[in-house]
């Protein structure tokens, strides 16, 4: 497999330089894309003030949430990646997973602070000793992917602004992706599931609680 | 060996909450071209306008949309399950993949009636089935597209009930696409960090030539 846009992995400065081609604020670039096929593009300036004007601190504390989640698993990759006897296909999964987790890490920063809000911290991480070899990494790997994915379809029909939607959409189908494939490369079945479950803010916070130092 | 499950939880899950608010007032307009930023397509286009009366209008003619791309999926899937170009885990992913494009069929099937429409009739289809090689080509396209017409059109969807069905479906292409991508030997994550969405026009033009 051929590791994608890793721009971000070999230089975290760059990461806010060029995204995906677009600018720093990727993630309100692409909102402002969003935005323009929904409401035409003359419309779009106008359109972003008001979407984020409109944003209510639920917004915020949902991109909070998400913010939490999306350091972590930054975190969980940028340990994993010095674990011994990974494969050559799954080290270039954690390279590049790991890569994107830090652009929604730092896209999730720029809108919070776009928005007025204050991006929570980083919390504390320990993921014990997952790190040790393949066999404990992957179990761990998933378990934080397929979290992702059911926090975020779960909070994603919280969210008001429907820019902000858009952009967790985006994210959300990456974890999808990330999920599958780390899975399908364990021999696990890839989407156990005809449609991805959900979980709360509280059963999310449960299930990572025994990763996070208090 | 891969764990093949089904969950008839989720899917009664599904239905219990996707019988919410009705279409009243939403239009399908998540239809602009979203890569040129200096155009000035007006909110409705008369090609919105063709393809929300093929659809039907709001959360229905989304549903609709999403129903005859989920069908496209199943057949295809059907069609390749029956070709006997594939063996094996290969075989069992793609009857499991098919299994799931049939109860997102059954679901929005289920989900048109419940706003109260005319769920969309399945569309004839046909698919070149000439190797195992072009076979998972195509599959990997159909998948990417398909999550890219479920992000295009998250935003448009007023009811958060059919929002929250929609997104669990969504994810559920993705998860998809990327295998298959991973199968053709492709990056799981084409478009990085960020999936970009599709719109409809672009869906449908796309898949226009399966269409018998």
């Amino acid at each position: 497999m051929q590791p994608n846009n890793q721009t971000a992995g070999a230089a975290p400065e760059l990461a806010k330089i060029e995204v995906e081609n677009l600018n720093r604020s990727s993630f309100l670039v692409r909102g402002m894309l969003a935005a323009g096929a929904l409401y035409g593009t003359a419309a779009v300036s106008p359109m972003v003030r008001k979407a984020f004007g409109r944003a209510s601190m639920g917004d915020i504390d949902i991109l909070n949430y998400a913010l939490t989640l999306e350091y972590l698993e930054a975190a969980f990759y940028e340990g994993a990646a010095k674990t011994p006897g990974l494969s050559k296909e799954v080290a270039g999964y954690v390279k590049t997973f790991g890569a994107e987790e830090q652009e929604h890490v730092d896209a999730l920063t720029a809108t919070i602070t776009d928005l007025g809000g204050t991006p929570v911290k980083a919390p504390k991480a320990d993921f014990g000793d997952a790190f040790t070899s393949a066999e404990k990494l992957i179990p761990l790997a998933i378990t934080f992917e397929d979290v992702g994915v059911s926090a975020y379809n779960g909070a994603a029909p919280e969210i008001e602004s429907k820019t902000l939607l858009a952009t967790a959409g985006g994210i959300v189908q990456v974890e999808a992706r990330h999920a599958s494939t780390i899975r399908f490369a364990a021999g696990e079945d890839p989407s156990p599931e005809a449609f991805d479950p959900t979980m709360t803010q509280d059963e999310v916070l449960k299930a990572v609680q025994p990763y996070v130092e208090s | 060996m891969r764990r093949i499950a089904r969950d008839p939880v989720s899917r009664r899950r599904f239905f219990a909450i996707s019988g919410g608010t009705g279409a009243a007032g939403a239009l399908l307009a998540a239809c602009g071209d979203d890569d040129d930023m200096s155009s000035t397509a007006s909110p409705s286009t008369p090609a919105d306008d063709e393809m929300a009366s093929q659809f039907g209008e709001g959360d229905l003619g989304i549903v609709n949309y999403a129903l005859t791309l989920e069908y496209l999926e199943a057949a295809f899937y059907a069609d390749v399950a029956k070709s006997g170009l594939f063996k094996g885990d290969d075989q069992a992913l793609i009857e499991q993949i098919g299994q799931a494009e049939q109860e997102h069929v059954d679901a929005l099937t289920a989900t048109a009636k419940q706003l109260g429409g005319q769920p969309a009739k399945e569309p004839k289809a046909q698919f070149p089935l000439d190797d195992a090689a072009s076979v998972l080509k195509l599959a990997a396209t159909v998948e990417n597209l398909g999550a890219a017409a479920y992000l295009g059109q998250a935003a448009s969807i007023e009811s958060p009930e059919v929002l929250a069905a929609a997104l669990s479906i969504h994810s559920v292409e993705g998860r998809h696409a990327a295998v298959l991508n991973v199968l053709n030997g492709k990056p799981p994550t084409p478009d990085g960090a960020f999936a970009k969405p599709a719109d409809m026009q672009t869906v449908l033009d796309s898949v226009q030539p399966f269409l018998a």
